[in-house]
């Protein structure tokens, strides 16, 4: 919705946007605790409340919406096919914006070993039977992963009545908010272990518990730490995969550390037209970024639409080991851009350099980085010398 | 009063089920009796769902004899009950001399056997047949098939209800006793139930039933495979089984199997459980089948597991020779009007027909029976939209606009489908029975983006309250019910 507005208001008058749910809001609509918008708009909203502003928005312009309309397939040459109740409809487009989100990863990629019981939600799934469905899905709760998600589920269960026992995280640092974990574990007294992973699943038909273990540096168990902890449910919340079947089909490139496409400055892809933003680009930790990235990608497309192509991208950007990945991948050098990244662990005050041979495009110093907050700043076009390659990289200082 | 049969089945597994339908061909009443909610919940739901050549086991023996009847007549089978079959073959690969050797002496088995077309291919034929395949010859099995072991024993099952066969889920039998007519009485987790003649089909718990009948006090040895089931995206990248040569007893290490649905199996692994029933699957098979599986097959990688699973092969050892036995299907004069399978291991989702007919014949030597002449042996499946071109899909959604919604976006199901699983003729009301009717939660989300829809839909369409949703057994309740 948000790069949809934009585009509009660019002068984009020819636009459709494609919604598998009832109605228009993604994931949003699920997310009934507060905190978005506090970039976005300078105060604080709940997931439906943020996601209104951008309906409304919508819906004064006249942007044409299809909804409880899934898109099958979409071609390289654009082509988009969607089911919908009156038939399907296929659709040539000039330039498609994937804005499909992510998706949760499950106890299967994870091969969690044990039984397969009922009562093991991912956080998402939960989230929705509780917020959508007003359906409660279980008593005795532990939580496996300390991801954003999972600790909104841990208060929200407990709100509901739950024993939410603790959230055990394999790393030695958690994957979610600080604020979080002060106001959705500290607040309830919900203990968060770290280093600790749910090594086996009880029960054959509910769920009755499971074995959780303490390990290493190298995320080893360490044997003679198993501790057994009953439970009716057990919640996932292990990590975002962005969503990028459709993407694929397309014969998009992806990124292997993020998921997601490589796309140059303007959010496009591999696929000229196709374009990408949010968490199908790379998993977000606040929503208020996944539309800003959405409105700053308008620029392109319009761009796009209006010349038919749009600059060479021809100067790769590499991330050092420190950082997980970096977007874009690469730059056509004749404009200023966004530098999105995250550190791969947790670093004291750091500096970010990005250099392009010995020469230093921007120095950027934090007081301290860690994996759940991404790290954006902006880099100038006139620093840039040459079309090389552009080296970014972080080191505690 | 008491519900009185001519038959009941005892078990609900691709044997059972087959059993049914090859006595609906004939006048008599029959149930069957399923400890679980649905069918195919024991072995013939756990396993590899191949379609096994004949090629593996000694000339004569009743396991062989049975897999190249089912192999032979499958083509035709899966027409009749619209069950997804491919006819793929298989590739026993090599990488030593010694292997080569061993391979050499299976295909001349084989040959005994009658198994048709096979033959030794060298390397670069192996490559060309199979690129992503590890190995330096193989042995290609022409005649090899892949199957869903759930459709498949779903068709059968269905083709029975619509022929007269009662289903009666959630009916363990507990007891078996005579009354004074000679008839059997089976005390059961619900109530009894009484019946003329008993077909023991129980799978994993047959040698108790075989105990109760009065037949032999078979001994349970049985045998425990994990596997790991990988992403969609593998499949295109292995059109036939890959299997390593197998070992001097001939047993199979963890081989990889195409999914007739597109995806790849990687295993079993093989563990020796006798008494013991478990499906866990633990972190040291999991390692196993990460390393041995990526031997067979480069794509066996983490990032493409989307789900494990573990299956138990009823072995059983007969205490009058102490060795394991082979399909036993008997019936005796001392145990008038019952049928006595045990035994029935692999191959016996390829057999299962062979041994349905084999118990009509031990039936028909003790009572003749009248033909039933509305048996209909063609049964039809619930259509897939994701199988289907967009000329047809779009026909699909203009005759009924439910085919326009897709409930699970992976696996690309619609309501339609979903609607027609929930009011399958067999009466299953689980989430995993819509799961095996449909494919929804099968993907790589598991159900992430559709178990909400499917549990509104048990609510709407099956008059379900939450609480009594299950997602496969008594006890496994997905909701504790609304919330404050």
């Amino acid at each position: 919705m948000a790069a949809a507005v934009a585009l509009r208001n660019q002068g984009i008058t020819d636009i459709l946007i494609v919604e598998r749910e009832k109605q228009l809001g993604g994931i949003l609509r699920q997310c009934i605790h507060d905190g978005f918008g506090l970039k976005r708009f300078g105060q604080t909203l709940s997931g439906p409340e943020y996601s209104q502003r951008f309906i409304d928005e919508a819906e004064q312009m006249q942007i044409e919406t299809l909804t409880n309309a899934t898109v099958i397939d979409l071609s390289e040459e654009k082509i988009v096919t969607i089911a919908t109740r009156d038939g399907l409809r296929q659709i040539q487009a000039r330039a498609v914006i994937l804005a499909m989100g992510c998706r949760e990863r499950t106890r299967g990629a994870l091969a969690i070993p044990g039984t397969r019981p009922s009562g093991i939600y991912n956080a998402g799934v939960a989230q929705s039977y509780i917020n959508l469905f007003n359906t409660m899905v279980g008593r005795e709760v532990i939580i496996m992963g300390s991801g954003d998600i999972g600790m909104i589920m841990a208060r929200r269960m407990t709100l509901e009545g739950a024993k939410v026992k603790a959230v055990f995280e394999v790393l030695p640092y958690p994957s979610g908010l600080p604020r979080n974990i002060e106001q959705c574990l500290n607040d309830y007294g919900i203990p968060l272990y770290l280093r600790h992973s749910v090594v086996k699943i009880h029960g054959t038909e509910r769920i009755t518990g499971v074995t959780v273990v303490e390990v290493d540096e190298r995320m080893q168990p360490i044997a003679g730490t198993e501790k057994e902890f009953s439970c009716d449910t057990l919640v996932l919340s292990v990590g975002l995969i962005p969503e990028n079947e459709l993407s694929i089909a397309a014969g998009v490139e992806l990124d292997n550390r993020t998921k997601g496409a490589y796309v140059d400055e303007f959010c496009q892809t591999s696929v000229p037209g196709i374009f990408a933003a949010g968490n199908v680009l790379h998993v977000h930790d606040l929503v208020d970024f996944v539309s800003l990235e959405a409105e700053a990608l308008a620029n392109g497309a319009v761009r796009y639409l209006k010349e038919g192509t749009l600059p060479a991208c021809d100067i790769e950007l590499v991330a050092s080991a420190q950082l997980g990945h970096i977007i874009p991948q690469h730059i056509s050098g004749t404009q200023d851009f966004q530098l999105s990244m995250r550190v791969r662990k947790p670093m004291g005050r750091c500096r970010v350099i990005v250099k392009q041979g010995d020469t230093v495009l921007r120095r950027v110093t934090l007081p301290k980085a860690i994996p759940a907050e991404m790290i954006q700043f902006t880099v100038k076009a006139d620093a840039i010398v040459s079309g090389e390659r552009i080296e970014v990289s972080v080191n505690e200082i | 009063m008491m519900k009185k049969y001519d038959v009941a089945v005892i078990g609900g597994g691709v044997v059972g089920s087959a059993v049914a339908r090859e006595l609906s061909r004939f006048q008599l009443s029959i149930c069957v009796l399923e400890r679980e909610l649905d069918v195919c919940n024991g072995t013939s739901g756990h396993n590899t769902g191949l379609l096994h050549s004949g090629i593996l086991y000694k000339k004569g023996l009743m396991r062989t004899q049975c897999s190249m009847e089912g192999n032979a007549e499958f083509d035709q089978v899966a027409k009749e009950l619209d069950v997804p079959f491919r006819r793929c073959g298989k590739l026993i690969v090599g990488f030593s001399e010694e292997e080569r050797l061993r391979l050499e002496a299976l295909l001349e088995n084989g040959v005994r056997n009658g198994v048709e077309g096979l033959r030794m291919i060298d390397r670069d034929t192996l490559k060309a047949m199979e690129p992503n395949a590890s190995g330096n010859f193989a042995l290609y099995v022409p005649t090899a098939g892949i199957l869903c072991p759930f459709t498949y024993t779903i068709a059968l099952a269905e083709n029975a209800a619509q022929n007269g066969v009662q289903y009666l889920f959630d009916h363990e039998v507990l007891d078996i006793s005579r009354n004074p007519e000679g008839e059997f009485i089976l005390k059961t987790s619900q109530k009894p139930v009484c019946a003329r003649w008993v077909i023991n089909c129980a799978g994993l718990y047959a040698y108790k039933i075989s105990a109760m009948l009065g037949f032999a006090a078979y001994i349970p040895n049985r045998v425990k495979g994990q596997y790991e089931i990988l992403d969609k995206k593998t499949g295109k990248f292995l059109s036939m089984p890959v299997y390593p040569t197998p070992n001097e007893v001939g047993e199979f290490d963890v081989h990889v199997t195409p999914t007739i649905d597109g995806n790849v199996l990687v295993g079993p692994t093989i563990e020796n459980i006798q008494q013991n029933i478990s499906y866990d699957v633990t972190q040291d098979m999991i390692k196993i089948l990460s390393e041995s599986g990526e031997k067979m097959f480069a794509y066996v990688k983490r990032d493409y597991f989307i789900r494990n699973y573990a299956g138990v092969f009823p072995t059983v050892t007969d205490p009058a020779t102490g060795k394991d036995t082979d399909f036993v299907i008997e019936a005796s004069k001392e145990i008038p009007h019952a049928v006595n399978l045990v035994g029935i291991n692999s191959p016996g989702l390829t057999s299962a027909l062979p041994i349905a007919r084999r118990v009509v014949k031990l039936v028909l030597e003790q009572e003749s029976l009248q033909e039933n002449v509305n048996f209909n042996p063609v049964r039809k499946g619930i259509t897939r939209f994701a199988e289907q071109s967009v000329q047809e899909q779009n026909r699909l959604i203009q005759s009924d606009p439910d085919y326009g919604e897709i409930f699970c976006r992976c696996e690309c199901v619609t309501k339609a489908e979903i609607k027609q699983a929930v009011h399958n003729i067999l009466g299953v009301r689980t989430v995993s029975g819509i799961k095996y009717r449909t494919r929804a939660t099968m993907g790589r989300c598991q159900g992430g983006y559709c178990e909400t829809r499917i549990a509104a839909i048990l609510q709407d369409e099956a008059d379900m309250r939450k609480e009594d949703i299950l997602l496969n057994k008594n006890g496994a309740y997905l909701f504790t019910g609304k919330v404050k």
